[in-house]
């Protein structure tokens, strides 16, 4: 085995025990620092994970650590990286324990990378049950607030349900192929599947239901706006992106490789979850007032746009809808990034987050107004900003797979995304501040909220390198499969 | 060919000067104006050098322009989504009116005081949206382009427009504003979908324009989606009944947003079902043709007819655009090079004339801050010029021979006469409808003896009057010497497929 493929997440491991120490022997250090370390930490860590670039090597058969493993380290550890800057005014006005808070985060990226990263269902689900412990304790990080506790136990026991039926699903899967490996489950699946069919099904069916849940899709997505509500706000931005983002790692991976020769079978599951995601998502978001939880129901609404690059997978050719997923998926987190920073910044000052409480911010900071309504417009998809281009390629390579219909749908439903985040830029914009003072945005904060901006219209006018990376990512994703079905041989 | 990125710098110019304004500390309000106008005259004068240039006796596409954007995409072929600019006889005036209808625009908003730098970033956003869907020969970057015209909206009416009391209940801002961003967005989803099942169907791989025309769809797949295009274009160009957010939008929007937008946006509507619908679908475009005539030529008496009941200056002009528009749409149905000529030269005529229309509006509503005509009465002995302009956009609206308006019609009506002789009587008589309340508004408002509630108004800025002066000069110019429009569309139209 070799030991160094996973230096990354050592240097993550060994920062996030360095981060707690310096919190606890170092008393001096002041609170905010912390951020910056644990920061830095993330930063360092996606720089080294840069030097397995194009490059395929397997660990013990657990881990598989290619160019899709590299491009989600990079993205989770940038992640983690702008989540701890946006975090160190917050926790230092209202949370206790800032050392932990930080190492949790860091462990996070540890969980959804090795979700990215695993190559057979063991490893998949102790990855992702390191990622779902570290939310737990972060959502109820805010200990005197009963909203944060509440949302916090509700998380966590939904949390362990959709576990468990994760590993029932599992437990089929694994009792008809007799295998935990990607590749064998899908060469496995390759061959004459008929005498098997109905708990393979169940199976694959528990699977989603589980995986659903871990992503907030409709109908496993209840815990969703009262975690978003209730959890400090920084971590609010982390669930809706690390959450979301390993989710879909590993429903891709899974999807894609081990579940793929199936595809025939599962597609439409999976599409009518898109569609009842898309759809229930967007119309609840219209009736929020508080801004959490529009952004929840919104991300949940994107959900189920991400949802159609699995629906799309096919046996032939399933690249595209892929790379048009990752590619959503990297233009949806840094855009949700960009809108909660902004939030953040909002409430750090005014300590309020109610959409009405928003009246006039052009007037009071026009920077931070006009880089939420960038995030805004781009979230309903519009030109120049990142929703645009990804959405457009997205909805495309669903067409293209015999899903018009979803496509369709999804088309809607981004005319009423539309229409709720208008209500806030017309807060914004056309009504008058209730107070004159102008709100001061912090240095850092300004800086992250411009670099995320950037981001947001670099991949809306050119996603060429992104779309490179993206595309890196999948083809190394689908050599694997390719593999397994020229070796195809059935149980 | 190089002269493409005269093309490039119609959507370059706009967009840079945003970037420029948006460093410009917002305290220099005079420096955004000179700016903006600066940008504005810039965009006029590129206009009128691709409009000269284009080179008629050959027609097709010109000035072409390939910039890649995006490659390596599996599902699309090898130039993946190309950036590809190019106009034809039919885009060349319309990119035209849109130089000449954005200077003016720039030229009206120096009044504008409150937060100007920010009007200006957006108008010109909104301005770069527009020139780039006339020259757009890409799908993708047609719909982009057509968004991003869309996407100022909302925040040019709802923070710099004015809500219109009725008296028993007002029509906010804010109501006109999220109307008009979401009917429009409505329809752009329709033309989203419609893109992605010609993109599909066809298996080129590419959103290319020139190479999606080489297609031929099947018959089937062209009736199911040729309404897509219809409608979802049509909400943009005001096709009845789905008309509505433009009296509303228009009347709440600031005057040069409302130029802009009755003027120049509402023709992206009827370019579009030109452009994509009809050239791609041609056979699509005839089965749902006499649909198109019906619903235009409603919307054309229809607003006509709502138009003689309205007492507001504003939204008479409104609703008279609502009528102009139905005839285009007329137009673009009887699909003979003669009515398909003429809608395309409506476009341009109605262009300029509601622009001047809306400009004047804005140049009383100033001052007077009431736009209720029978509360106005001879006008004329204070404001001599003002009414002259006025007038002039009148006429040219009822068509008159010698103005724009005149020479657009009466190349509609002939097209309807060659095919469907009912609905060429059925336009004639919105023509007459249209008379009568444009010489009743005349009389009531203008002429007469002066109402001495109005004795203290004084002739319309400078600026307005250049403005205006602008556009009558086009409008005569189109009137008196049509050739040089007729010349570049006609030969386009007939390259068009099923045009005949």
């Amino acid at each position: 085995m070799d030991w160094s493929l996973l230096i990354p997440e050592y240097i993550l491991a060994g920062w996030a025990a360095m981060v707690v120490s310096l919190d606890l022997f170092w008393g001096r250090l002041r609170k905010e620092q912390l951020a910056y370390v644990a920061a830095a930490g993330a930063l360092i860590a996606t720089l080294v994970s840069l030097i397995w670039v194009n490059d395929s090597a397997s660990f013990g058969n657990l881990l598989q650590v290619d160019n899709y493993a590299t491009f989600f380290r990079i993205f989770f550890g940038l992640i983690a990286f702008f989540i701890c800057l946006a975090s160190a005014q917050y926790v230092k006005d209202r949370l206790l324990h800032p050392g932990e808070y930080y190492a949790l985060i860091l462990l996070t990226v540890i969980g959804g990378t090795y979700m990215a990263a695993a190559k057979e269902l063991l490893t998949a689900y102790i990855s992702l049950e390191l990622l779902s412990f570290s939310l737990y304790v972060l959502t109820s990080y805010a200990k005197f607030d009963l909203k944060s506790n509440e949302a916090g136990l509700k998380f966590m026991l939904l949390g362990a349900f959709s576990s468990a039926i994760f590993l029932y699903g599992m437990s089929l899967v694994y009792g008809v192929t007799k295998t935990t490996s990607f590749a064998g489950i899908a060469s496995a699946l390759s061959g004459d599947t008929s005498s098997i069919a109905f708990a393979l099904l169940l199976g694959i069916v528990l699977m989603i239901a589980g995986l659903g849940f871990k992503v907030a899709a409709v109908p496993f997505h209840m815990w969703t706006p009262d975690a978003y509500e209730g959890a400090p706000l920084p971590i609010t931005a982390f669930i809706s992106a690390i959450s979301k983002a390993a989710g879909f790692a590993l429903f891709l991976k899974l999807f894609g490789q081990a579940m793929l020769p199936m595809a025939d079978d599962w597609r439409w599951i999976i599409a009518g979850l898109s569609a009842a995601t898309m759809v229930l998502g967007n119309l609840v978001a219209t009736q929020q007032h508080n801004i959490k939880r529009l952004l929840a129901y919104s991300s949940i609404g994107q959900v189920g746009f991400m949802l159609m690059g699995i629906a799309a997978l096919t046996p032939h050719g399933p690249s595209d809808p892929a790379s048009a997923l990752l590619l959503h998926l990297a233009g949806y987190v840094i855009t949700n990034l960009a809108a909660f920073v902004c939030v953040i910044v909002y409430y750090n000052q005014t300590g309020k987050d109610e959409i009405a409480d928003f009246g006039g911010l052009a007037e009071r900071a026009p920077f931070l107004a006009l880089c939420l309504t960038i995030a805004l417009f781009s979230l309903a998809g519009m030109p120049l900003f990142a929703g645009f281009a990804t959405k457009f390629i997205l909805f495309q390579a669903a067409a293209q797979q015999d899903l018009l219909w979803l496509s369709s749908i999804a088309v809607f439903m981004s005319l009423v995304s539309l229409y709720y985040y208008l209500g806030i830029i017309k807060q914004m914009y056309l009504v008058e501040p209730l107070e004159k003072a102008r709100l001061p945005v912090p240095r850092m904060e300004y800086a992250v909220v411009a670099v995320l901006i950037v981001g947001v219209l670099l991949v809306g006018l050119y996603p060429q390198p992104l779309f490179n990376g993206v595309e890196d990512a999948t083809s190394a994703l689908f050599q694997v499969t390719q593999a397994a079905a020229a070796a195809g041989v059935g149980p | 060919m190089d002269s493409g990125w005269l093309l490039f710098a119609t959507i370059a110019v706009p967009l840079t000067t945003a970037l420029i304004i948006m460093t410009i500390p917002s305290t220099y309000k005079q420096q955004v104006r000179w700016v903006a106008t600066a940008a504005g005259f810039t965009m006029f004068v590129l206009s009128v050098i691709i409009f000269v240039l284009y080179n008629y006796k050959e027609g097709g596409l010109q000035f072409d322009l390939r910039l890649c954007w995006l490659e390596n995409v599996a599902f699309l072929g090898k130039d993946g989504i190309t950036l590809h600019l190019a106009v034809d006889g039919i885009s060349v005036p319309l990119v035209l009116l849109t130089g000449i209808v954005i200077f003016c625009g720039c030229l009206i908003s120096w009044n504008i005081k409150y937060r100007n730098k920010d009007f200006f970033i957006l108008l010109m956003l909104l301005v770069s949206g527009v020139f780039g869907v006339f020259e757009s020969a890409d799908l993708f970057f047609f719909f982009f382009f057509y968004e991003l015209a869309v996407l100022p909206m909302y925040l040019l009416i709802g923070v710099w427009g004015a809500s219109t009391d009725f008296g028993t209940y007002v029509r906010t801002k804010e109501y006109g504003a999220m109307k008009l961003t979401l009917y429009l967005v409505a329809g752009s989803a329709l033309v989203f979908i419609g893109i992605f099942a010609t993109f599909v169907e066809a298996g080129k791989g590419t959103f290319d324009l020139p190479v999606l025309g080489q297609v031929t769809y099947s018959e089937t797949f062209q009736k199911t989606f040729y309404p897509f295009f219809m409608l979802g274009f049509g909400v943009l160009a005001g096709l009845w009944p789905f008309h509505t957010w433009s009296p509303d939008g228009h009347v709440a929007a600031p005057t040069a947003v409302s130029m802009l937008h009755a003027g120049v946006l509402m023709k992206l509507g009827a370019y579009g079902i030109l452009r994509v619908g009809m050239s791609l679908f041609p056979e699509g475009a005839e089965f749902w043709a006499p649909a198109l005539l019906v619903l235009g030529t409603t919307g054309a008496l229809y607003g006509a007819i709502s138009a003689m009941a309205q007492r507001d200056l504003k939204y008479v002009v409104a609703y008279s655009s609502v009528s102009h528009m139905g005839y285009v749409l007329m137009g673009l149905a009887t699909l003979n090079p003669i009515g398909v000529n003429g809608a395309v030269l409506q476009m341009f005529a109605h262009g300029v004339m509601t622009a001047l229309f809306f400009a004047m509006v804005g140049a009383i509503y100033d001052q007077a801050r009431v736009r209720e005509i029978w509360t106005f009465g001879g006008l004329t002995q204070r404001m001599p010029r003002f009414v002259a302009f006025f007038a002039i956009a009148g006429l040219s609206s009822l068509g008159l021979p010698g103005l724009a308006g005149f020479i657009a019609e009466f190349n509609i009506f002939a097209g309807l006469f060659k095919t469907y002789p009912l609905f060429g009587a059925l336009g004639i008589l919105t023509a007459a409808i249209t008379a009568v309340y444009i010489l009743r508004l005349l009389a009531a408002a203008f002429f007469g003896p002066l109402n001495e509630k109005w004795a203290h108004l004084k002739e319309m800025r400078l600026l307005e009057q250049v403005a205006g002066a602008i556009l009558i000069v086009f409008i005569v110019f189109m009137g008196v010497w049509p050739a040089p429009f007729v010349d570049r569309i006609a030969q386009s139209v007939l390259a068009l497929p099923g045009i005949g």
